[in-house]
């Protein structure tokens, strides 16, 4: 345990070694690469919302000028329904196939059919056109209780609602319950008792670099994968499985990655690019536009909530009931699971239930987004909590301390609570000084609160000794936000050397061992402890060497200051690194030391926010006007990184509850498809974000590490809500709080 | 559709290219000249993740046509810095930690040069305001503002 240790480099603030490449426009973003002889890739994609596809003529474009190859699904193995993790969720191999290039039904507008290789990307995307497909037009279905009901229409003829004993074909791909005592026991001791229902739309993760990929297949059958990924791992096995493919012959190389958010954490485009290349034998670049994205990559989830809460008038909660309904898109997969495990995660509730619903829907495929299902259920629940607060007259914080999980609390989700630090984020929260600060006319303030698991996973690291005495520090885990700064700190930490004499790699799947996705807020704690693992392992070797030089037992050599010190009693001068490293020849070979685990006790996050809002009357129009994100981090490695992600979650959150949705006609067809329309917040929108970095740490992480990326999105949506009602007096349960919906909501009042 | 020949001159380069009549000022640099500092988020002008500085007009350069940079003066990323050493707007960034992922930097950086030229001396508003075309979605512009006006006050102090 580390507590309370001075560290010369963990928590200072050093410039991020891959900073100045990022500047001056030479890091290498996945539309970065070209390769000579390069084809350029495009896709054909659905122009409706639900179809069968009747057929599909390809030999037009074939004969079209300058087109090398073009495939279908047909050119893809018929893969059979497996599930396998990928990630932080599970994925269905036959889906995601099928997800990316439509076998004989398309399940949304946008849904990929079919893929042309030219040698420009004009000529392929003239191509699509000579492209013949015959649809036959099916109803959609897009709003999550219409896909529920008994006459909907049904996406999947051969989904059955998992663990019910029907014969019947359902949009519900799964169910899931989670009980604890006895909650009409529990209601029947409530004074107090609140039910509401919420609604949140489909949101993007709205990273602003797109999808690409450039592959090249040599004729060996050996693949070359340049992309934008969150886990080159994950695009190896995912590649090698939709193609049938050896994984040992997919070589995937991650570019620098221009945002992700979790939903860079599957593949869209690298399976089509490499057999486009296999197809016509040359390198094939495939960047997706905007509108692209939009319509067929990433959301999350749309979510209809329900939350019944009970509570005696003395404060203390006594049941709750949640019902909570997550929008999958075209396939399963929603984050039922995570969002039902977290509703509840944050307070001692001696009853509750909970039932969860993925439903299918005539949408683009969800993936990850930050915490994924967290969001809408802690909107729902959070919101409920502000109401309850009210009703008794306490103060909602002191609500909140008065139940909230502390050590030894069992979770809802069953594992019993190690040292987790929900109730000082509440009381930092409390005593920052935005708390108590006087508002204006038209002005709110309402907080709420976030909870997020953290995952741990699979990671390794390297490091080289180069001959004086600096490092090479290889993970293959994608940098998203600063980690290999991060990296570099723990093994200057451990090295007790100059953070300058590190240099962190991220590297490709054939020169670095296994890496997990760079997803569940894992990186800096997972990684990090294989850096720390590794770098222990090179410590040891050079105390060993430089014991062995000067015939003394290695446990009577100290690390300090980056060099071996021998005992008094030897007489010897101590051995930098530098010294270790220059004379390696003759001690045992080049210096390098390398680690790989599976992270266990990735420690759970918990997060306040307090926001204050300033509403138009006149025009609904919401502005945040002061904000601050108080989070628990275990131990923040390179603080400003961890504000950063303190910052950027939260301003996501706000887009989500005051701007952003997926707006559909009755077709199917997303009518904002571009940044325009598709309203994220920008700079004039915001105010500064304030952050406090509260620390207790995790037992489990030798430098106290939680993961702290995905829990800033969980508190923003009740924070909003619960200050726009505390400015206007009304209460809204659907998101966004758009100006035409804020207004009708004054002028009913 | 045959190519137009253009003279322009690049971060002080004299630069001839050929290009398509309805190529993107964004395509040619990207991939006629690969400097591909410039990057694309969304092709419409939405994003400012492509900006560069026009006849010191700051644009979107996918609005703008690669034959439109006939006898112009163009500046991106890639000719900010001096040699290797960092403009004061791109160590205030590093700095400041103003950047998560880094695919909006070049366009925030092109853009604030365009601010402060404008306005040596911005309010944290007038800031903001004037780069609400540049989209970054992992910061919440917290540290980037805060970069913006960091590097204003020490380009102020070096000109005095």
């Amino acid at each position: 345990m580390s507590e309370n240790k001075d560290y010369k480099w963990v928590g200072t603030r050093p410039i991020r070694p891959d900073g100045a490449d990022k500047v001056t426009g030479k890091a290498a973003f996945g539309a970065d690469k070209n390769l000579p002889g390069m084809l350029h890739g495009k896709i054909l994609r659905s122009p409706f919302g639900h179809a069968n596809i009747k057929s599909i003529d390809t030999s037009a474009a074939k004969s079209a000028p300058g087109v090398l190859a073009v495939m279908t699904s047909k050119d893809l193995p018929d893969l059979p329904s497996e599930m396998a993790e990928a990630g932080e969720s599970a994925v269905d191999f036959r889906d995601l196939s099928q997800n990316i290039l439509a076998a004989d039904k398309v399940l949304y507008h946008g849904h990929a059919v079919a893929a042309v290789a030219a040698t420009s990307a004009k000529l392929a995307q003239e191509a699509l056109k000579l492209i013949k497909v015959e649809y036959e037009e099916l109803p959609v279905v897009l709003e999550i209780e219409d896909a529920m009901a008994d006459d909907a229409p049904i996406l999947h003829e051969n989904q059955f609602t998992s663990g019910d004993s029907t014969d019947k074909p359902s949009n519900v791909a799964a169910k899931m319950k989670l009980p604890r005592g006895d909650i009409e026991k529990g209601f029947a001791e409530a004074d107090v008792i609140i039910e509401r229902e919420f609604t949140t739309p489909t949101v993007h993760q709205g990273y602003i670099e797109p999808h690409a990929v450039t592959a090249s297949m040599s004729a060996s059958g050996h693949a070359d994968v340049w992309c934008c990924t969150q886990g080159a791992f994950v695009v190896r096995a995912m590649t090698a499985k939709i193609l049938g493919m050896d994984v040992g012959k997919v070589k995937v190389t991650p570019s620098e990655i221009g945002g992700g958010f979790g939903a860079k954490t599957t593949v869209y485009l690298e399976p089509v690019a490499v057999k486009l290349s296999e197809m016509s034998g040359r390198p094939v670049k495939m960047v997706m536009d905007r509108e692209e994205i939009l319509r067929a990559t990433g959301p999350t989830s749309a979510s209809v909530i329900k939350i019944k809460l009970g509570a005696t008038n003395d404060g203390k909660l006594v049941a709750a009931e949640g019902t909570l309904k997550y929008g999958a898109g075209a396939y399963k997969g929603s984050p039922m699971g995570p969002g039902c495990m977290c509703v509840f995660a944050s307070y001692e509730i001696p009853n509750f239930l909970v039932r969860g619903f993925d439903v299918v829907l005539n949408k683009p495929k969800v993936a990850a987004y930050r915490a994924p299902g967290a969001p809408m259920a802690a909107f729902a629940m959070e919101s409920v909590m502000n109401e309850m607060a009210a009703k008794l007259d306490l103060d909602p914080i002191d609500f909140r301390l008065e139940n909230a999980v502390k050590e030894g609390s069992v979770a809802a989700y069953g594992p019993k609570f190690p040292a987790i630090g929900f109730v000082e984020t509440l009381k930092a929260a409390k005593e920052h000084p935005h708390y108590s600060a006087p508002l204006g006319k038209n002005q709110g303030r309402g907080i709420g609160t976030g909870f997020w698991f953290n995952v741990g996973m699979q990671s390794s690291a390297t490091l080289n000794v180069n001959e004086n005495g600096s490092v090479t520090l290889i993970t293959g885990s994608a940098d998203i936000g600063g980690s290999r700064a991060s990296m570099a700190l723990f093994a200057a930490e451990e090295l007790s050397i100059s953070y300058d004499l590190i240099t962190p790699l991220v590297s490709n799947t054939e020169e670095t061992s296994y890496c997990d996705v760079t997803g569940g807020s894992r990186t800096t704690f997972a990684t990090g402890m294989a850096v720390v693992k590794a770098a222990k392992n090179l410590v040891a070797n050079m105390k060993k060497r430089a014991a062995n030089t000067w015939g003394v037992e290695v446990d009577e050599v100290l690390w300090q200051d980056g060099q071996a010190v021998p005992p008094f009693s030897s007489g010897k001068n101590p051995m930098s690194m530098a010294e270790i490293a220059a004379s390696a020849a003759k001690t045992g070979g080049p210096l390098t030391a390398s680690a790989s685990l599976t992270a266990q006790g990735a420690g759970a996050g918990f997060g306040v926010h307090i926001c204050d809002i300033e509403v138009d009357p006149e025009t609904g129009k919401t502005d945040v006007i002061r904000y601050t994100a108080i989070q628990d981090a275990g131990k923040a490695i390179h603080p400003s990184y961890v504000e950063g992600q303190y910052q950027g979650g939260a301003v996501q959150g706000i887009g989500w509850a005051l701007n952003e949705e997926y707006v559909y006609n009755d077709k199917g067809v997303l009518q904002n498809f571009g940044f325009l329309d598709y309203r994220m917040p920008v700079a004039n929108d915001l105010p500064m974000i304030d952050t406090v970095i509260v620390e207790v740490p995790n037992p489990a992480h030798p430098y106290g590490v939680r993961g702290v990326g995905e829990t800033p999105i969980v508190p923003p949506l009740a924070a909003v809500a619960e200050a726009v009602n505390n400015a206007v007096g009304v209460r809204i349960c659907d998101l966004p709080i758009s100006p035409p919906r804020l207004l009708a909501a004054i002028d009913a009042k | 559709m045959s190519k137009t020949h253009v003279t322009t001159t690049i971060n002080g380069d004299a630069v001839e290219y050929l290009c398509e009549p309805d190529q993107s000022m964004l395509e040619v640099l990207r991939d006629n000249l690969e400097l591909t500092g410039t990057k694309e988020g969304c092709a419409t002008g939405d994003c400012g993740a492509c900006s560069v500085s026009l006849d010191g007009r700051l644009v979107c350069s996918c609005l703008v046509l690669g034959v439109e940079a006939e006898g112009k003066q163009i500046e991106t990323i890639e000719g900010i810095a001096n040699g290797s050493e960092l403009h004061p707007i791109q160590q205030k960034f590093l700095e400041n930690a103003a950047l998560q992922c880094g695919i909006c930097t070049p366009g925030f950086i092109v853009a604030t040069k365009a601010l402060l030229a404008k306005n040596p001396d911005p309010t944290e508003e007038e800031a903001r305001y004037f780069l609400a075309g540049n989209l970054c979605r992992c910061t919440g512009y917290d540290k980037i503002i805060r970069a913006v006006l960091d590097a204003a006050a020490e380009m102020r102090g070096a000109a005095s």
